[in-house]
């Protein structure tokens, strides 16, 4: 196989953990709803706990979107 | 047309040689110096007459400063207090470059690795010093998580290592590679813009499309600059927590 071609073929395969970080971001998101559907005074404590989680997993999107990008410019 | 990346290259501004190591003042250097100053002037500017009722400026300065007053009260406490100036000023870098660098034609100096993770490794450096200090030989303890299985220690000691050396890369990679990739992304929103316009005719008029999907997504970088310069400060505060009170 042509190494330029390998490079591509790698850069997409780098970038598969998006599925798991879909998955986590979409259930932040829901535990983040159904708590505040069910105790809406808590809204304030619970929010920013939330966008902690998402930032902390949206950080592995990146973390694999940096590999994929090293891939094709970097090697 | 220039290519998306093209944004992230460093300019010798003037060249500098000291000692045998290059010293020049870049573009990157010029934007962190301008974050420096505009953060003390706007916190200058903000309390110069401090009025006991608070206007527009003062209350945004005051706004910062008890959030992330609020922030070590809540995550490290009391002992946290002597913390406080630093991670002030870090969070403020961290939030002015980040600002900055939204700015059309300005550079974002927190998209470079090398910055964000001097910051990281400063701050890991630091907060396993004060581990250190205050607890002595005690402070290994930090790696055996307690109540777990006999059997099952050595693993998770290797493993809570791992994950502690790994801190300051996570850290810095999760602060630059959220900078890299939102400001990729409007460039590259921009080049389809301008690939569009440039077909001509009826068709021009289609890069309406991508434009519109610029101003959105501004408006989410400013977001992730924010909530970025957040979490770069609540996880230096958990991880200053984790020094001063081990588990």
């Amino acid at each position: 196989m042509d190494v330029e071609a390998a490079k591509m073929i790698g850069a997409g395969i780098a970038v598969l953990p998006l599925l798991g970080v879909g998955l986590g971001i979409g259930n932040i998101f829901s535990s983040l709803v159904n708590s505040i559907a069910r105790n809406p005074s808590a809204r304030d404590a619970v929010f920013g706990i939330g966008i902690l989680g998402f930032a902390l997993t949206e950080a592995i999107a990146l973390f694999a979107l940096v590999v994929a990008l090293l891939m094709l410019f970097a090697l | 047309m220039h290519s998306p990346v093209e944004q992230f290259t460093i300019k010798v501004l003037f060249a500098l040689n000291l000692f045998g190591y290059d010293v020049s003042f870049t573009n990157s250097s010029l934007f962190m110096v301008l974050t420096v100053l505009a953060s003390v002037v706007f916190l200058a500017l903000a309390i110069r007459p401090a009025a006991l009722i608070p206007g527009r400026m003062q209350g945004l300065a005051e706004m910062l400063y008890e959030f992330v007053a609020d922030m070590v009260r809540s995550n490290v406490g009391n002992e946290g207090r002597p913390y406080f100036p630093v991670i002030f000023t870090l969070f403020m870098f961290v939030l002015f470059s980040n600002l900055l660098g939204l700015i059309p034609y300005s550079y974002t100096t927190t998209s470079q690795i090398v910055v964000t993770f001097a910051m990281a490794l400063t701050i890991f450096l630091g907060v396993t010093l004060i581990a250190l200090v205050k607890h002595g030989f005690h402070f290994f303890s930090f790696f055996v998580p307690s109540g777990a299985p006999k059997a099952l220690i050595p693993f998770l000691v290797i493993i809570e290592v791992i994950s502690y050396f790994v801190r300051p890369v996570s850290l810095s990679v999760r602060l630059f590679a959220n900078m890299l990739a939102g400001h990729t992304m409007l460039k590259v929103f921009a080049g389809l813009a301008v690939m569009i316009a440039s077909a001509g005719g009826v068709a021009a008029a289609g890069s309406v499309l991508p434009l519109i999907a610029i101003i959105g997504l501004t408006g989410l970088e400013v977001l992730v600059a924010v909530l970025q310069a957040y979490v770069f400060t609540i996880l230096t505060c958990m991880y200053l927590n984790d020094a001063l009170h081990l588990h």
